[in-house]
């Protein structure tokens, strides 16, 4: 029992993690109806940064905000210089584009900072959490926490602001939008923003996990994945749910079913994403896409 | 004084050339109709005036010239347009495609205006809550114009409000816009099929053939006029 409740908390830890970046992926999807495959990496980036800025000798939250900020600018600037040109493109150009910036990000990290893994500090303390007679890991709650505040954020700005509203607005219908006057361009610049810093606190909370290399969000892309085919690449708030779900799944499989164990894992995320296509491709919570024809 | 006054207008979609010079005015404070059959042009006039088409060609807007503006910016000059298919936010509640409305001028408080609206479209106020893609067509066109009026417009572009909708719906939204062009002091240029309706509000009127202007006068001329009467009105 003590086992299953530590092995639900580590998974929802994790789970979180996919559920970010699994959000991160719905919210460019959304507006540009494309698959950002480059988000791990872009999120990868950010955490090498966040590692720079904290053997520059920042303090932990300082160098984390600060990693938000770049991570959002740049965020803003990919889409900008790289993704507006080809914006009337078809998908699979765009797709193309973005495996070019999965492949260049990837290979500018490596180049800077070497493939070998670093370690990359928690902000939490490495004694576990007692509560009753269960012992918690101190970094899976606290990741599970920061996870779930900007969460929280995000949700509070885009029900609640009028900017918020207007990007939504863009995603669903940009003729109407521009005839609101929203300048749609923008709103999908700041959408990449956005995804980007989602993506970074995401990479900031899994590095103290998986250690810092250029490879280190490939596994994690994948989870994602998963999490936003069960939750419905439509659905923001499925997407993270399916995260969670996604999360202990694989944590529960990989303790309890034996032939799994860690090695099998990943294996389960791919699985899962055949089962869901197959039996219910737009999700638990997607809407089915319609298109006229 | 004109208040919009448009002058050699072309258009095209790829190598078609759809609008080939065209020119009418709208006049300040009334509500000027442009009549045509399906295919002639009518709803590629108004995207080629809020620049959502290629265009070439004179648009001048308050005497000042709006020619190759960004679509986004036209709202913000006065020109709201109420686009064919009614273009709501199906996933966004009354309410929130009411405040987008108002967007273009952000920082003035919209609180009024949504008040405003409300009372000349009462059936809105009682669904504020629910999502737009919930409403009836003749109340997702009445929300359509509501948002157009959230932007305080000088101008409003009405491009086919009866499309699909009862003849009661039809009137009932007529009659609203009277009224907003009365009371709200809003130029209405209003684009129809429907010419028998369309000639009953309008003030002026032109019909269009093929991208081309061929005819205008008084609604009341054109309801008399021979032609007219028998190809549009049928009778």
């Amino acid at each position: 029992m003590d086992i299953l409740l530590q092995q639900i908390v580590s998974g929802l830890a994790t789970g979180g993690i996919y559920g970010s970046v699994a959000l991160a992926l719905v919210m460019i999807y959304q507006a540009t109806d494309v698959v950002n495959y480059a988000q791990g990496e872009m999120a990868m980036f950010s955490t090498y940064l966040a590692w720079t800025l904290l053997n520059a000798g920042l303090p932990y939250w300082v160098a984390f905000g600060a990693t938000l900020v770049i991570s959002f600018v740049g965020g803003l600037l990919i889409e900008r210089i790289v993704i507006r040109p080809v914006e009337g493109a078809p998908v699979l150009t765009i797709v193309i584009v973005c495996i070019g910036l999965l492949v260049i990000l990837n290979s500018i990290a490596g180049w800077i900072y070497s493939y070998i893994q670093k370690p990359f500090p928690s902000p939490f303390p490495s004694r576990p959490i007692q509560i009753g007679n269960i012992y918690f890991g101190a970094h899976d709650l606290g990741a599970l926490g920061v996870t779930l505040v900007v969460l929280a954020g995000l949700y509070v700005f885009f029900r609640f602001t009028t900017l918020g509203l207007a990007m939504r607005a863009a995603a669903q219908n940009p003729v109407s939008s521009r005839l609101c006057g929203i300048r749609v361009g923008w709103m999908l610049a700041i959408g990449w923003g956005l995804a980007a810093l989602v993506g970074a606190v995401a990479g900031m909370m899994v590095a103290p996990v998986v250690f810092l290399d250029p490879n280190m969000m490939a596994g994690i892309l994948i989870y994602a994945f998963a999490s936003a085919t069960l939750g419905g690449f439509t659905s923001p708030g499925g997407a993270v749910l399916g995260g969670l779900i996604v999360g202990v799944i694989e944590n529960l499989a990989g303790t309890y079913v034996h032939f799994i164990g860690t090695e099998l894992k990943l294996t389960v995320a791919l699985a899962l994403i055949l089962v869901v296509l197959l039996v219910r491709p737009s999700g638990l919570f997607g809407r089915a896409a319609i298109h006229r024809v | 004084m004109a208040l919009l006054e448009v002058q050699g207008l072309e258009a095209q979609y790829g190598w078609t050339k759809v609008l080939h010079g065209l020119a009418f005015t709208v006049e300040e404070g009334g509500i000027t109709t442009i009549l045509g059959a399906n295919g002639a042009g009518k709803t590629t006039a108004l995207r080629a005036v809020c620049g959502m088409v290629r265009t070439r060609g004179e648009v001048r807007f308050e005497g000042r010239s709006i020619a190759g503006r960004a679509t986004e910016d036209l709202v913000r000059l006065g020109i709201a347009h109420v686009p064919e298919g009614r273009g709501t936010f199906v996933n966004l509640t009354v309410e929130e495609n009411l405040r987008l409305g108002a967007y273009g001028r952000r920082g003035a408080g919209s609180g009024e205006d949504l008040g405003r609206v409300y009372q000349y479209f009462p059936v809105l106020a009682e669904r504020r809550r629910q999502l737009a893609g919930a409403l009836s067509g003749g109340e997702q066109q009445m929300l359509a114009v509501a948002r157009g009026l959230m932007a305080r417009p000088r101008l409003l572009l009405l491009d086919e409000p009866s499309l699909g909708l009862a003849p009661l719906v039809v009137r009932e939204i007529f009659r609203i816009v009277r009224t907003i062009n009365r009371e709200q002091r809003v130029s209405v240029l209003l684009v129809e099929q429907n010419a028998a309706i369309a000639l009953r509000l309008a003030d002026h009127a032109y019909l269009m053939e093929t991208g081309r202007m061929v005819m205008s006068g008084t609604a009341a001329d054109l309801r008399e006029h021979d032609t007219v009467r028998r190809v549009y009105l049928g009778y």
